[in-house]
């Protein structure tokens, strides 16, 4: 106990929190891509990907809880942490200037953070707990909402949110867990880019492909 | 000699009588700046025209003036120590500017660090922090023999590196959180590398960290400020070390 206090308690410890915990979230935003994936075959066999995933039922369920801890615990240590960082500059500088170490993406890092929250919870109302209409296939339900013109811009603005937040997240977690090399930083911060916008574009793929393709889904 | 080249400045510099009272910022104009001077030297050139016209001076910190002490430092137009990489404000030369430029001079911000009267802030917090662990005990008595403690050539050099940390405090003034991340863990690596700092390497590691929060620093989110502020170029390398020390020390027992 003694342990997790001194540990939860710091600053560092805090940020290795902060770490484990968006490397988790984002390995499941990899594998959610990946399964997304079936949406470029057609209904058919995004259906059958949903339904195969479903039939995982129980193990489901523990992975369900197992992502709400981790997404809890992820977004009370960051508002924590912003707080905390605000705190500790009471006064601002008349002139701020970067001398070249910050990127867009870590700038940006708790206002992306934001909308990726409240992106999920529309989500989850519209998408995995909806209570659709008896016989509508998963794929006729994304298809429906993406046609919408608002839906699929907030959907849009939403993943690009999400791959700002990889683009400084997926580098800034090996850095806080202690991982730092001259021969591969370079590397592991292109390749965080690199990720991250291949992840938003293949997520913002799909209400593009919703608005300008007739047979998107079909 | 050539005629030296002067240049024509407009200063906004930060006036504040103490902790308690109001700061703003005040413009002043400064002509005839030869740019072979430094920029403590211009400040001087200001200070003495103010005197003469029977103001009080504007306060700064400094000392050797050659860029080794960590005393002086101020934020140039957002940028501490001026916009120039590894120098300090004592070693950026006026030749940087053009005339008619427009300076804006503020003191280091930060919660741990407090005003002192206008561009000068207390950085005891520092100090703090390197007593609650920023030492290594060595027992007195005969000298020890020649090579006894081996020490292989590359954490010789990265220890080197972390130890040209002057504790200037411009990693947290640069710092998006005004976090002391990368101070502490130049004073941590230059011990970890070396086997003299093994023995208090665990407490070292847990008490600095929590000297550092319980002063009032932020915390570090990897925005690399630092790294590219510090005018002895110490690498957020060390940083990531530093994490690594706490971690092997958070998660043992006492």
């Amino acid at each position: 106990m003694r342990i997790v206090r001194r540990f939860c308690g710091s600053s560092v410890g805090k940020k290795v929190i902060m770490a484990v915990t968006g490397m988790s979230l984002a390995g499941f935003v990899l594998v959610h891509v990946l399964g997304n994936t079936a949406i470029y075959f057609g209904a058919e066999s995004f259906n059958s990907y949903a339904a195969h995933l479903h039939e995982l039922d129980p193990l489901l369920k523990v992975f369900e809880v197992v992502l709400l801890l981790l997404f809890v615990v992820h977004v009370s240590f960051g508002v924590s942490l912003f707080i905390r960082n605000r705190f500790a500059r009471p006064q601002r500088y008349a002139v701020s200037q970067s001398s070249g170490g910050r990127t867009l993406g870590s700038v940006t890092m708790f206002y992306t953070g934001l909308i990726i929250l409240a992106f999920i919870a529309y989500h989850l109302w519209s998408v995995s707990f909806s209570s659709r209409p008896f016989m509508t296939s998963i794929a006729d339900l994304i298809r429906a909402h993406l046609q919408s013109p608002y839906v699929a811009g907030l959907y849009m603005v939403s993943v690009s949110a999400m791959a700002l937040h990889l683009s400084h997240g997926l580098w800034s977690l090996w850095q806080s867990l202690g991982g730092s090399h001259p021969a591969y930083d370079t590397l592991l911060r292109r390749g965080a880019l690199a990720l991250a916008v291949l992840v938003g574009c293949v997520f913002v793929s799909f209400p593009i492909l919703a608005q300008v393709w007739d047979g998107f889904l079909r | 000699m050539s005629s030296a080249i002067t240049i024509d400045l407009i200063l906004k510099i930060w006036r504040q009588q103490n902790i308690h009272a109001r700061g703003a910022l005040q413009t002043y104009t400064l002509n005839d700046i030869s740019t072979d001077m430094s920029f403590l030297e211009m400040l001087d050139v200001l200070n003495d025209q103010l005197v003469l016209a029977g103001y009080d001076p504007v306060a700064f910190d400094h000392d050797c003036r050659e860029g080794i002490c960590g005393m002086c430092g101020a934020v140039v137009n957002g940028q501490p120590h001026g916009p120039e990489t590894e120098t300090t404000l004592c070693q950026l030369h006026m030749r940087h500017f053009k005339t008619g430029d427009t300076l804006v001079i503020e003191p280091f911000r930060a919660r741990a660090f407090k005003l002192v009267k206008d561009l000068v802030v207390d950085r005891s917090a520092f100090d703090t922090i390197i007593q609650a662990g920023g030492y290594v005990s060595v027992n007195t008595g005969g000298a020890q023999d020649a090579n006894s403690l081996p020490v292989s050539q590359k954490n010789a050099e990265e220890a080197m590196d972390a130890a040209a940390c002057i504790g200037c405090g411009a990693c947290v003034a640069a710092c998006p959180n005004a976090a002391a991340m990368l101070f502490v863990s130049g004073k941590i690596s230059q011990f970890a590398l070396l086997p003299q700092g093994h023995p208090e390497r665990r407490e070292r590691a847990l008490n600095m960290v929590k000297a550092m929060d319980e002063e009032g620093f932020g915390n570090c989110t990897n925005e690399r400020e630092c790294e590219v502020s510090c005018p002895k170029g110490l690498s957020i390398r060390n940083i990531a070390r530093l994490n690594r020390e706490f971690l092997k020390a958070a998660i043992s027992l006492p």
